[in-house]
């Protein structure tokens, strides 16, 4: 019941206009690889979709309805980019998860009636700590400040933030791209996982094809602004039809570079 | 363990700079103003009241310290007590002055659009209206009498305050995590509450400690001026008022209460350059034990590098707490050789790669056994911009924005080679060229946020090549690039490598962009270096677990999208909590006994293989990658 459908966005800044008139849906439950090269509007388009950027016109419809002029907790999560920027450097990372807490699930905020506030506590402290042993941190380090961590631990971070959440529809915006593979198989898994059992639709965006196509039931090429290329994963990466899209695919470095000279 | 990490905290760094002799007066001062201002009134308040028409207008005298005044009062009775009323009236209207500031300062990024602009404007035009007329006409509105002051001096403070903390919070309010408690729903109040406001605090407490001095001065010139505080009340600027017209006859008395307030405007001043020292992290660091130095009697062997251009041996970094990021490694490097240096998050691969450019962050501690480059000693001789560059992750962080991206490869020449400015123009210039960037004569005289993700990186590489690199350091220097663009920035360090025969140490958590460039790759695991192999061994030749159980958890574009990827189970190890045995034990496999009980040595394998591992996977029984780590207990379940 929440698939993601982007009627004619445009995003203009200044007289530049990043995001050119995109169409797309996101099927409910299926997850949509959004590709290309850096500049070309990718994460613009996320953030316009959550309302991070200033979008000219288009609409952005969740589950049929628009998700335009929301209040609250916006049914779409974003997990952002850059991990250095992305959490508070004056929260601990427990507190950023828990912050991203349903109230009704685990109350953190508001009192649940006759829970003693210890009670609510303690099943806040379990939740966090749920979600980060799901996304590999140590839960005890959810007392300390982002700068503690590194790179990629903060990137995981974020991501069991968004998780936490619940979100309808997740936008993963190059969220692997500063994990380790080993981590990442992890998260790929563990989204795919997510993302199977609660049926929630995702906009994947990344610049790693393998990824994509790993994750992806479709795959949506952006080019300067303009979504240039949008099928099934394995017709555009196998009988790709347009020229950035070919580009992009014979750029990819493989393992197997290695398998040849051996 | 988590508390040593708070090392740097504000508190402990306040702590450090009270320590310090400007921490020692500014504590003292303020106690004594407070103990004045509480005990002054109880002690002497009747003395200050006591009429004595006995004893009009005299001068200082062992009775009167300062004097008297035209009703027979103690002069010095009375500046005590005005104390209290002074500090009083100062701090409220510091509390007006400063919640408004803080009110229209960050309301701008919790309001509407309109709204938001509309007060940035008016705050805009009051910081242009000069002060001190704001102040009087607000004044002037308020009317006389201390009520009035305390307004007038506390809303002159808003427009100055407001604007620096609009500055401070539209960089935050436009920050990822703003945006991500946004998106989170987080309401307007706990926004501020939780995010804006911990992260301007320093800066406008700082602000704030500064403006009450001008506060403090600038009410005792409304009383001065008799638009303040009125009789039978009497503040420091009030009794100056009283006091002026006798400056002849009576100095100290009137010098006294003025003394009052330039002193007590100094102790703020105080207040402020301490709070600071201890949030612009200037605090004095305390010396630590300094480290355990190098062993001597590696340094008696200089001809141990055998053709190597690296050597490092029992490479440790070590922070405060016992934290041990890199726990003790040897690697070398040949001459023109490509390392690709691989491992997942936090295994020490970037504090490697910093230690052997001397650039290792502040609490961080670097040992050695050996540590040569090109046969020198690099602790004593660091090699970084002549012989030995460095490529980050975000070219943006190696270049200033303000500066034409010609003029700073220049500079590199002229610091660090001792080039003329032609010379090292047309170096540049020459350099832009080799790292193929179209006209380079037109980019050099241009600034880095007019070139692209992929320019600025190849300039940055540019950078590195101004003087002979014999060594490159790429640390995940195509992490930030888009496919193509990084296919580009591969290109151009194979070429480069190829055109200046350097040696190049790659950073990557991708092992396809290892594969791609390195001969030779090494896997570090928990500080550690694992295993050291030959490129063309990592598929299906790698002997340590863990390197195959990296292997086989890359998605390629083959990969049957049908299956679960290989995880790693668990979790590496946090730097503090090193055990005895192998680091990757808790993770592995095949781990037996003797594997939690003693680390393995990294130990020759096969030709030009090195493992640490008492167990290694041979070819022979190598089980496939895939099966080296089970899927059922992966890390997410
Ligand atoms: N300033 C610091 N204070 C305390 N610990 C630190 C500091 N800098 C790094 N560390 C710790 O040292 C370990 C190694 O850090 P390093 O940056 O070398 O990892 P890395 O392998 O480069 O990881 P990534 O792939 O995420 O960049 C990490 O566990 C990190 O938390
Ligand atoms: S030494 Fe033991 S625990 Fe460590 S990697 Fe080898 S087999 Fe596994
Ligand atoms: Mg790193």
């Amino acid at each position: 019941m929440s698939s993601l459908e982007l009627r004619g966005i445009t995003v203009r800044y200044g007289r530049f206009t990043a995001v050119d008139n995109v169409d797309l849906l996101v099927p409910e439950g299926t997850v949509t690889g959004l590709v290309g090269g850096s500049g070309s509007g990718k994460s613009t388009l996320g953030k316009a979709v959550v309302g991070l950027a200033p979008m000219q016109s288009g609409r952005v419809l969740v589950a049929g309805s628009d998700a335009g002029r929301r209040r609250g907790r916006s049914p779409v999560q974003l997990v952002f980019q850059n991990p250095y920027a992305s959490l508070d450097p004056r929260m601990t990372i427990g507190a950023s998860v828990a912050e991203a807490l349903p109230r009704e699930a685990a109350s953190c905020e508001t009192p649940a009636r006759k829970a003693p506030a210890r009670e609510r506590r303690s099943a806040c402290d379990a939740e966090v700590a749920r979600y980060l042993e799901l996304v590999g941190i140590d839960p005890a380090r959810a007392v300390l400040a982002p700068d503690a961590l590194s790179g990629g631990q903060r990137q995981r971070v974020a991501l069991a933030r968004a998780l936490a959440a619940r979100p309808a529809v997740l936008i993963a915006d190059e969220i692997t791209s500063a994990l380790d593979v080993s981590v990442q198989g992890a998260v790929l898994n563990l989204l795919r996982r997510l993302q199977r059992e609660l049926g929630f639709a995702m906009l994947f965006i990344s610049h790693n094809l393998a990824v994509v196509r790993y994750l992806s039931d479709q795959v949506a090429v952006m080019d300067d602004g303009h979504l240039v290329e949008c099928g099934p994963t394995e017709r555009v990466l196998e009988r790709p039809e347009h020229p950035t899209t070919r580009n992009l695919i014979s750029c990819v470095p493989t393992l197997a570079l290695a398998e040849e000279a051996s | 363990m988590p508390h040593q990490d708070q090392d740097t905290s504000l508190r402990h760094r306040l702590g450090r700079t009270l320590r310090t002799p400007i921490g020692v007066t500014a504590l003292t001062a303020c106690l004594l103003v407070v103990l004045v201002a509480v005990f002054g009134p109880v002690l002497l308040g009747d003395q200050a009241a006591r009429i004595d028409t006995d004893a009009i207008n005299r001068g200082s005298s062992a009775a009167h310290l300062l004097g008297t005044d035209q009703l027979g009062r103690d002069i010095a009775a009375r500046v005590v007590v005005a104390t209290r009323l002074t500090l009083r009236l100062t701090l409220l209207a510091a509390v007006i002055g400063v919640g408004g500031g803080l009110l229209l300062g960050v309301a701008p990024a919790v309001v509407g659009r309109r709204l938001g602009r509309l007060i940035t404007a008016t705050v805009g035009v009051l910081v242009a209206f000069p002060g001190l007329l704001f102040l009087l006409f607000l004044a002037t509105i308020f009317g006389v009498g201390s009520t009035g002051a305390v307004f007038a001096v506390g809303l002159a403070m808003v427009p100055p305050m407001a604007r620096l903390v609009q500055n401070l919070t539209a960089s935050i309010a436009g920050s990822d995590y703003v945006a991500a408690a946004r998106i989170l729903g987080v309401g307007r109040f706990k926004l501020v509450v939780r995010h804006l406001l911990p992260n301007i605090a320093e800066p406008s407490v700082l602000f704030a400690t500064q403006a009450a001095g001008g506060i403090l001065v600038a009410f005792s010139g409304l009383s001065f001026l008799g638009l303040g505080v009125q009789p039978p009340e009497y503040d420091w600027g009030r009794l100056l008022n009283e006091q002026l017209n006798r400056i002849y006859v009576n100095p100290v008395a009137a010098l006294a209460p003025g003394a009052a307030v330039v002193l007590t405007g100094l102790m703020f001043g105080l207040v402020g350059e301490v709070l600071a020292q201890a949030g612009g992290r200037r605090a004095p660091q305390a010396r630590e034990a300094t480290p355990q130095q190098v062993k001597p009697q590696d340094e008696t062997a200089p001809d141990g590098d055998g053709g190597a251009l690296v050597r490092a041996r029992d490479l440790r970094v070590t922070f405060p707490g016992g934290r041990r990021a890199v726990r003790g490694i040897s690697l070398s490097i040949g001459v023109g050789e490509a390392v690709g240096l691989v491992g997942e998050s936090g295994s020490g691969k970037s504090l490697t790669a910093l230690a052997l450019a001397d650039l290792v962050p502040h609490p961080g501690r670097v040992c050695a056994g050996t540590l040569r480059f090109d046969g020198h000693d690099l602790r004593a001789d660091p090699r970084l911009g002549t012989e030995l560059a460095m490529v980050f992750q975000d070219p943006m962080a190696s270049l200033n924005p303000a500066l034409r991206v010609g003029r700073q490869l220049a500079e590199v020449a002229e610091v660090h080679l001792g080039a003329t400015r032609a010379q090292a123009t047309a170096r540049a210039v020459d350099r832009l060229g080799a790292v193929r960037i179209p006209l380079p004569e037109r980019r050099a005289r241009q600034r880095p946020h007019e070139y692209s993700g992929g320019m600025r990186q190849r300039a940055v590489i540019a950078m590195g090549l101004m003087g002979e690199p014999k060594l490159i350091v790429a640390d995940e220097p195509t992490t930030a690039l888009d496919v193509a663009v990084q296919q580009q920035v591969l290109d151009l360090l194979a070429e480069v490598r190829a055109d200046s025969g350097a040696a190049l140490l790659l950073i990557s958590h991708d092992l396809a962009v290892v594969a791609q460039v390195c001969e030779r790759v090494l896997v570090m695991y928990g500080g550690l270096i694992v295993e050291d192999l030959p490129v063309a061994q990592l598929v299906g030749g790698a002997a340590h677990p863990y390197t195959r159980a990296l292997v086989g958890a890359v998605p390629t574009m083959a990969t049957d999208p049908g299956t679960e990827l290989a995880t790693i189970p668990g979790r590496p190890p946090e730097p503090g909590e090193a055990g005895a045995g192998c680091p990757f034990a808790p993770r592995c496999e095949r781990a037996r006994k003797r594997c939690h009980d003693d680390a393995p040595e990294l130990a020759g394998f096969g030709p030009g293989q090195r493992v640490a591992c008492w167990y290694p996977v041979d070819a022979e029984t190598a089980v496939a990658p895939a099966q080296a780590a089970s899927h059922g207990a992966e890390a997410t379940s």
